[in-house]
């Protein structure tokens, strides 16, 4: 499966979640299946929706769920640290790990060869790691979800990408209805 | 005037409650106070542009927040600044040791000094500079201004500010 497809697969798990979905292809591939307000589409900032989804976390009671990328996660590793000494229990982090650069063309990432994300965030310090294939990601998300204990969830999945429109709403419109829905 | 103290006061004062920090030896005094406040979660990031995501996630989930960094760090923010903070619209009161300048010690310092101030003012950044130790009466209404302006603003904190290095 590619990403669009698990993003379908997922969609009506992912209904009225907060979520903070990865730059580019990601959150256009969100947008077009199944826009809400409680999607908090990033524009740009590569490397920050893991981050951005863990001070939401922190701050508030309610569930949070990043959608990133294997390509994110790499160019802001410290990320995982952060995440495994600070964890709080309504956070999930769900990595779609294509093994590339969607976005910009599927150029390969490091993961795709010796580099294991899972093993990482455990070494990183992290307590729930549960590595899946993209068939069984809707099973691990909604198992994430429900025990509310802090999970990294990396999705193993194939490279390609749906071709989507680009997202054209103002940013301050995109934080603003998000923040009504957090506090909704 | 204990000025590490005078700081986290006006953070407390003005509702900031969620402070991320990347270590400067200047800024050791005002972490080690932020670190002791109940008011205040304090966590630490790995790298400046993961703590303004952090900041980020915390103002849109109802918290002020703050980050306190080296000027060092502008080098490694700019895109996070321009596409993040700024492109949203969110207030970040960026508390930075200004290293390079008057008393400094270590001249590889004065490399990211001289390009501080340029870079913000090209960011549009508002700015301020505290260089002796009264500056910091202005704190308070810069904290006010940010909430108020929804927009990161710098607060540059020199080595003169801080006393300087001491035996270092
Ligand atoms: C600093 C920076 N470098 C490069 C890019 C270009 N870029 C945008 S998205 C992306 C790929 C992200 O890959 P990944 O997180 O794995 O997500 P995927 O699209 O594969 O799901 C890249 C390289 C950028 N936006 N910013
Ligand atoms: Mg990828």
């Amino acid at each position: 499966m590619i990403r669009s497809e698990i993003l379908k697969e997922i969609a009506p798990i992912l209904k009225d979640q907060l979520i903070v979905c990865n730059i580019g292809i990601p959150s256009q591939e969100l947008h077009a299946i199944m826009d809400q307000p409680s999607n908090f589409y990033m524009l740009g900032t590569m490397g920050l929706a893991s981050s951005i989804g863990l001070g939401l976390a922190l701050a508030q009671p309610k569930t949070v769920i990043s959608i990133d990328g294997d390509g994110s996660i790499l160019t802001n590793l410290g990320t995982l640290p952060t995440i495994g000494n600070n964890c709080p229990s309504n956070y999930i982090l769900m990595i779609i790990d294509n093994g590339s650069y969607g976005s910009t063309g599927d150029q390969p990432t490091y993961t795709g060869r010796k580099t294991d994300l899972a093993g990482m965030a455990r070494a990183a310090g992290c307590d729930n790691v549960v590595e899946v294939q993209d068939v069984d990601c809707g099973k691990a998300l909604q198992e994430a979800i429900d025990a509310q204990n802090g999970t990294v969830l990396v999705v193993k999945c194939d490279s390609g990408n749906a071709k989507m429109p680009v997202i054209t709403m103002d940013p301050v419109v995109i934080r603003h209805r998000f923040m009504e829905a957090v506090k909704a | 005037m204990n000025i590490d103290k005078k700081i986290v006061d006006d953070l407390v004062a003005n509702d900031v409650s969620f402070v991320t920090t990347v270590p400067c030896k200047q800024l050791a005094g005002v972490i080690e106070e932020v670190d002791q406040r109940p008011e205040i979660f304090h966590i630490p990031s790995n790298k400046e542009d993961e703590g303004m995501g952090l900041c980020a996630g915390a103002f849109m989930g109802g918290k002020r927040p703050a980050i306190i960094m080296q000027n060092t760090a502008i080098g490694v923010t700019i895109n996070t600044l321009a596409t993040l903070t700024q492109f949203y619209r969110m207030p970040l009161p960026m508390i930075i040791s200004y290293r390079g300048e008057l008393r400094e010690p270590v001249a590889c310092q004065v490399e990211m000094a001289v390009h501080t101030k340029a870079l913000l003012e090209q960011m549009l950044i508002p700015t301020y500079h505290f260089h002796w130790q009264k500056d910091v009466e202005e704190f308070d209404n810069i904290l006010k201004y940010t909430f108020m302006a929804n927009k990161p603003v710098a607060i540059l904190t020199d080595a003169n500010f801080w006393g300087g290095y001491g035996d270092q």
